[in-house]
């Protein structure tokens, strides 16, 4: 479980996150929905570290992760798999390569034990024999399934998925949200995923984490935010056709 | 007041690549990669630069010694001691520069862009020294063997520019360049040639690192790169002049 306690994070002069405060589940797929510029992009990056919030705590399983020395927070990073917007597999090596990468850094496993979870991971995303294609050689659909397969490489406890449908056609967004679900439930995932997406949040989300102009305007589970009366919300999702 | 914010960025950039590696292994396999790409790929460009640096100062030296009570062998002593001081170390690395440093900068900069670094991290990587220490590594054990197959070439340059054109026969030209050798000469290019491995490899690594935004910077950073290489390359070579000789 990951719960975030009064988190704030200011660029210069603006406040893009203000006393943010929501919990994460395991087995759950959390979404943290918002517009453009609602601040749910930093949220994310403050919760794997990548930016260093200005107040409040960040816990994974109770323990901060924001006031915590560098070996402790890279002990808490290898629990984490994340897939990013534009996927970040690495240009000069293979899928194969990419998705044993984790495990060549982190695991003391032998090559053919590497393989087999290579294949394994490969095939749990339905992209076998795949191996040995380049990033420049696959689809914007394949290139986000090779980087989920990179992501659940070392079993992780916490997915981070920021915003794993865009730029996809609705059909691969579906095979992505599918996937996302599947591998929450059968590995009980702490899945946190960015998503403007209304059709992901209902399909497949359980919580739901809502930003608007940087304050967590709304925490809580899926129904009670379809029935929401906030404005926000209404405006929101009747924007997003689920409300007309 | 910004030479310094960026001279501290990037001591802070160098101090942050110095962590307990996750597998050893992995990083000495990159830096013989890196060795190979610095080193065995810049070779055909060093060769021609070196060959036609020291053909062109065989021939304009014989242009400038007009007085016949000159004896020609002095061509052979100032072509190369003009080969191994200068022309062999700075000439090569400012191409270096060019070259290699442009090549790194791209390369980590694009990585930056595109979330490959952030990947990196997420995953508990030091990126800084997973991706650039490797690189300064290899920079400065390759970029003096580069020089010293310089050295060797640009005095055959040399050589065979005199021999081709008539101006002296090689025993003459060989009789110079031995009768004026000393090897402080070359313990000082290979000086030189180290602290300007180390130069075009973290400066263009910093560059890099630091790139913000999509294309049109990941270019900005690598001219950036070249410039600020070259420069530093200048101003080192000035230093390390004054401080050896």
């Amino acid at each position: 479980m990951i719960e975030i306690k009064e988190l704030n994070k200011s660029f210069g002069d603006k406040h893009v996150l203000k006393n943010i405060n929501t919990s994460f589940y395991p087995g759950n797929v959390n979404v943290v929905i918002g517009a453009s510029g609602s601040g749910k992009s930093v949220l994310m990056k403050c919760m794997v570290g990548l930016v260093i919030p200005d107040e409040g705590e960040i816990l994974y399983n109770g323990q901060d992760f924001v006031d915590i020395d560098y070996k402790k927070k890279k002990d808490i990073r290898k629990q984490i798999g994340m897939l990013f917007q534009g996927s970040a597999l690495f240009d000069s090596l293979s899928v194969e390569e990419n998705i044993e990468f984790p495990l060549k850094m982190f695991s003391d496993m032998s090559q053919e034990e590497r393989l087999d979870r290579v294949n394994f991971c490969l095939q749990r995303v339905k992209l076998e024999n795949a191996n040995n294609l380049f990033p420049s050689e696959i689809s914007g659909g394949m290139k986000k399934r090779v980087g989920i397969a990179r992501a659940i490489a070392l079993n992780p406890k916490y997915l981070f998925c920021d915003e794993p449908n865009s730029g996809l056609d609705p059909v691969t967004s579906r095979v992505i949200d599918t996937l996302i679900e599947e591998l929450t439930e059968e590995y009980n995932i702490t899945t946190i995923m960015n998503s403007h997406d209304m059709k992901t949040l209902f399909d497949i989300g359980d919580h739901v984490t809502f930003i608007y102009k940087g304050d967590c305007a709304f925490a809580g589970n899926i129904e009670d935010f379809r029935n929401s009366d906030m404005k926000e919300i209404e405006e929101f999702l009747s924007a997003s056709y689920f409300k007309r | 007041m910004m030479l310094f914010y960026h001279f501290g960025r990037y001591l802070i950039f160098l101090v942050s690549m110095f962590s307990k590696p996750e597998k050893l292994g992995i990083y000495l396999s990159r830096t013989f990669s890196e060795m190979v790409s610095i080193g065995i790929n810049s070779l055909p460009i060093v060769a021609i630069i070196a060959v036609f640096s020291g053909g062109v100062s065989t021939i304009q030296t014989s242009y400038q010694l007009i007085a016949s009570w000159i004896s020609k062998t002095i061509i052979g002593s100032i072509v190369s001691d003009t080969v191994i001081l200068e022309f062999a170390p700075t000439i090569t690395c400012l191409v270096l520069a060019g070259k290699v440093g442009s090549s790194i900068a791209s390369e980590i900069g694009t990585m930056k862009v595109s979330e490959q670094v952030d990947a990196l991290e997420v995953m508990g990587i030091n990126s800084a020294g997973y991706l650039a220490l490797p690189k300064i590594v290899a920079g400065v054990i390759t970029v003096p063997l580069l020089i010293i197959a310089a050295m060797f070439l640009g005095i055959w340059g040399g050589l065979m520019a005199g021999v081709a054109t008539g101006i002296l026969p090689i025993e003459m030209f060989m009789e110079g360049a031995r009768s004026s050798f000393k090897e402080f000469n070359v313990f000082f290019a290979l000086i030189k040639a180290t602290s300007f491995g180390f130069i075009i490899t973290s400066i263009s690594s910093f560059q890099g690192y630091y790139t913000e935004g999509g294309a049109l910077e990941v270019g900005k950073s690598s001219t950036n790169a070249v410039v600020y290489s070259s420069v530093m390359i200048l101003c080192a070579d000035y230093v390390i002049a004054q401080l050896f000789l």
